[in-house]
């Protein structure tokens, strides 16, 4: 079909990165995981079902481990969830199928469902079967998906299923978006997203990588698919609006994050600072943490109370010896060549719960860089304007409009999925999108066919 | 009031025993070295592996059951009786007897059927200070191709005849082991107490195959890729053990002092058997399991149990359950009970709900959050529904107070509510739930008097066919 997809030339290994990033939760065994795969009750309607945004039907793969049928546990999986390998290791679980567990009324440990699902898909991968699945006869209908990452990944096996054909198109040299380039080393390794991503692609998805699209480049897929998808994402990371955000020293969390994941940092400076406080400030201050820096802060305008991280995050972060400065604001950045310092203003809270610098609280603290993570922006300008023309989808705040069920945006041909509708969210909420999206855009088609 | 404190010595068909835990022949009675082992460890007496002309086994000789990864549930062999000279067995069973003089060693036996051949065995079983006789008329395979073992067990006739000729010989108590391969175990009972019998014991292992091995399609366990049936035991049999020592103990003609056999593990095993007329108990899967030491806390169980309750013997509650297993005709009809859910204990598993619509009489619904009583709503259109619902991993800033993240307490839409009216009383709910004393079954007062089916018959009240099907059923 297509030309031979960029990432399947061999991923090399970084052997630093791989030291300092073992996995956080090892493997389980198979005399590990049945005894725990039989702790499920096999509840109905399970509320672990219920709380994965795919919805993988969690009793019923862990039933098929505990009997040894690995390769219908994985089927099971990957019927509801294609990046359920990825998921297994990327999804806060705490507060999704684990977290929703009726093991904590019964004063026991949840079931570990993200070890054993990781367990049936590494037991996939190790036996060399391909995908469960199989392209559907041609539909003689093609959808072309804009980003490739989770969300168009999602979409593009449910086209693929019911033979419509699915291009993606990337602006970044290799697939997955953030499943490849933003999640924690520890958790899932670069090697491990691009694996992922191979075996779905025997449903013969099409890539084009390196490709940025424009007004008139979408105008062009417009013309030439039957309906687009956008998986966009989120565009960069904000700036914090002080002066001297350009000095050498001042990065963000994203560009970190993907720079040590495919190799090209594999050490930072001594001391760190990274501003914002949600999960991915977390997976920076880590990463900084174990790339070599001494001092490692996070600098937060509120209090722990009100950052986005989760708990086990903020936990995680501590025990990794990040430090944590609440209730301060960036003022100012120091130095010449490059960052010395980040200067910080103390902040408090009004009776009306706003909050007020406090004058004469400034002070200065040393850094050799300074990380942003106070959020991204949104790129989906190119959807807005258009010239003259009227936007091509409706946004709100830059977040692209849908119906939650089936991806559709206001416009009819368009449908969208993932962070660029629901503002940056996790892995499996992209997923989940594309999933009712690739649903959604063959019931649309279907529809068409028939009015024709 | 302070409660007797209670011992465990009893006494079997006249043989003093310092407590009822015997040891069952078989691998762990092997030897003399093994009982006197067993014996320091707490055993009260030990009935000595089958005697009789050597064998030559197999091996493998073992396979088992393991269930949701517990270990050995049931337990199968293939082995045969002793393959040890019949001489080496009697030197230490008089060696076992000299220095342990309390404690109680029987003899179990297992000959050709011929008259003078079990006279001379039990001759020079008694000549070597055995307390007791054991005929081995249970032994389901192997040796019951040679026309020993069950082959006697399951014809009452042999049963008697042998009996009778041990009897003419013996002077020590004599002990017939039942096979439970038969399809009434009265019979070989009733025959046994003709013949003269002292006492039995009950039940031998059960005829099995464990299974098979999914990649070679042979049977465990496999001698050079082939198996037999074997002796089925542990854990797994308990239950049909108890049955047949009340079928033997509830009937007038076959009930003699009993040693019970099958499954037994604990105390609670023990005193279950003893409640069903048993005198002593024989063990043998658990401690092929678990070693000898097992009998420490059946010691110690049993007496604290005994304490608690106020039994100062183990006569004292021998027995003591068996009026209140009856025949179904003699059950009252009239007794009602039903399912109650304590909503404060429920997690939420719907486990109940599931088995109540799939196993049993469709009367527990998932209707409280609904504006009405809704009995109308199937799995299948809660699992339809289940599927649309669109969930979002929470963002601790955004989302506080979603599904995900407080799960202390049980949503009310899933816990589920009994439908009383329609409540059978089978149980099967308060069977599956997985949290203790989270369902209950009620009694509910219907103001009616009891009543038994054979009443109901006898007051005319059952059309006669109805009546005709049970009888001769």
């Amino acid at each position: 079909m297509s030309d031979q997809p960029a990432f399947s030339q061999p991923i090399h290994d970084h052997p630093e990165i791989a030291a300092r990033f073992g996995d956080i939760h090892p493997p389980l065994d198979m005399q590990a995981a049945i005894p725990e795969a039989n702790r499920c009750l096999f509840c109905f309607d399970a509320p672990c079902t219920t709380a994965c945004p795919t919805h993988i039907n969690v009793p019923q793969f862990l039933k098929r481990i505990a009997t040894g049928n690995l390769s219908g546990s994985a089927r099971t999986i990957l019927d509801a969830n294609i990046l359920g390998a990825s998921c297994a290791r990327a999804c806060p679980v705490e507060v999704l199928c684990e977290g929703a567990c009726v093991m904590h009324r019964y004063n026991k440990q949840p079931i570990q469902i993200a070890r054993l699902q990781r367990f049936a898909m590494d037991a996939l991968h190790e036996s060399g079967s391909p995908l469960p699945f199989e392209p559907g006869a041609d539909a003689g209908l093609s959808v072309a998906l804009i980003g490739a990452g989770p969300a168009s990944l999602a979409c593009a096996a449910e086209l693929r299923r019911r033979g419509i054909r699915a291009h993606l198109y990337d602006a970044r040299p290799l697939p997955g978006g953030l499943n490849t380039y933003g999640v924690a080393e520890y958790k899932l390794p670069f090697a491990e997203s691009l694996r992922e991503i191979e075996m779905l692609s025997q449903l013969g998805v099409e890539f084009h990588m390196n490709t940025t699209i424009d007004t008139a480049k979408l105008a062009e897929l417009e013309r030439e698919h039957n309906a687009i998808f956008l998986g966009i994402g989120l565009g960069a990371i904000h700036k914090l609006g002080i002066g001297s955000e350009d000095l050498p020293g001042v990065t963000n969390a994203l560009d970190l994050i993907a720079d040590y994941k495919s190799g090209k940092l594999t050490t930072v400076p001594e001391r760190v600072v990274v501003v914002g406080a949600g999960n991915t400030a977390i997976d920076a201050a880590i990463a900084s943490v174990r790339l070599g820096a001494i001092e490692v802060h996070i600098a937060y305008r509120r209090g722990p109370e009100q950052m986005s991280a989760f708990s086990f995050e903020y936990e995680h972060a501590k025990s990794e010896g990040v430090k944590f400065l609440w209730h301060v604001l960036p003022t100012g950045i120091h130095g010449d060549e490059s960052v010395e310092a980040l200067k910080l203003t103390r902040l408090a809270t009004t009776d009306d719960s706003s909050i007020v610098p406090q004058p004469g609280s400034e002070f200065s603290l040393p850094a050799d860089w300074i990380v942003l993570a106070i959020g991204q922006g949104t790129h989906s300008a190119f959807l807005a304007t258009n010239g003259s023309d009227a936007a091509k989808v409706q946004l709100e705040r830059g977040r692209i409009l849908i119906d939650r069920a089936s991806g559709q945006t206001s416009n009819p041909k368009f449908f969208a999925g993932g962070d660029c509708t629901n503002g940056g969210r996790e892995v499996v909420d992209a997923v989940a999108d594309g999933k009712r999206a690739g649903i959604g855009i063959a019931a649309w088609l279907e529809g068409q066919h028939v009015q024709t | 009031m302070s409660k007797p404190k209670p011992t465990l010595e009893t006494t079997f068909c006249g043989i003093k025993c310092l407590n009822p835990f015997w040891l069952a022949s078989a691998p762990p009675t092997n030897c003399g070295e093994q009982i006197m082992r067993a014996f320091d460890a707490g055993w009260g007496g030990a009935v000595w592996k089958t005697i009789g002309e050597p064998i030559t086994n197999v091996s493998s000789r073992y396979s088992s059951i393991d269930w949701e990864g517990r270990r050995m549930m049931g337990f199968n062999n293939i082995e045969l009786i002793s393959d040890r000279p019949i001489e080496v067995n009697l030197r230490e069973i008089a060696e076992v007897k000299r220095r342990y003089p309390k404690h109680v060693v029987i003899a179990s036996l297992m000959v050709e059927s011929k008259r003078e051949t079990w006279h001379d065995i039990v001759q020079r079983s008694e000549d070597a200070g055995a307390d007791g006789l054991e005929l081995n008329f249970g032994c389901p395979h192997g040796m019951s191709e040679r026309g020993m073992g069950s082959a006697v067990g399951q014809v009452p006739e042999y049963c008697e005849q042998i009996t009778s000729w041990v009897k003419e010989k013996a002077r020590t108590p004599v002990i017939v082991k039942l096979t439970p391969n038969i399809s009434d175990i009265r019979m070989p009972a009733r025959a046994a107490k003709r013949a003269g019998a002292d006492a039995l014991s009950a039940i031998n292992t059960i005829n099995s195959i464990t299974g098979i091995d999914l990649d070679t399609l042979q049977p465990n366990p496999n001698v050079d890729g082939k198996s037999s049936h074997g002796g089925y035991c542990g854990p797994a049999v308990k239950p049909i053990a108890l049955n047949m020592v009340q079928q033997i103990q509830a009937d007038p003609l076959a009930a003699l002092p009993l040693s019970g056999i099958g499954g037994i593990a604990t105390w609670r095993d023990v005193a279950e058997f003893i409640l069903l007329g048993c005198s002593t108990v024989q063990v043998c899967t658990a401690v092929m399991h678990y070693g000898y030491r097992i009998v420490e806390d059946m010691q110690d169980g049993l007496l604290a149990w005994m304490t608690e309750k106020g039994f100062a013997t183990i006569d004292d509650f021998r027995g003591l359950s068996l009026p209140n297993v009856r025949e179904w005709k003699h059950l009252n009809l009239n007794y009602k009970i039903v399912a109650r859910i304590h909503e404060d204990l429920c997690i939420g598993c719907q486990l109940c709900y599931t088995a109540c619509w799939d196993g049993a009489h469709q009367c527990i619904h998932l209707d409280r959050t609904a504006p009405a009583p809704d009995t109308t709503l199937t799995p299948a259109m809660v699992e339809a529904e289940a599927a649309r619902r669109i969930s979002t991993t929470p963002i601790p800033k955004l989302d506080t107070g979603s599904a995900g993240r407080t799960n202390a307490v049980t949503p009310l839409e899933r816990i589920p509510r009994v439908d009383e009216e329609h409540c059978v009383g089978c149980n099967l709910c308060s069977l599956v739930c997985p949290v203790d004393n989270c369902i209950t079954m009620e009694r509910i007062d219907n103001g009616l008097p009891p009543q038994t089916w054979e009443q109901r018959t006898a007051a005319g009240l059952v059309p006669a066919g109805a009546s005709e099907v049970l009888t001769n059923g």
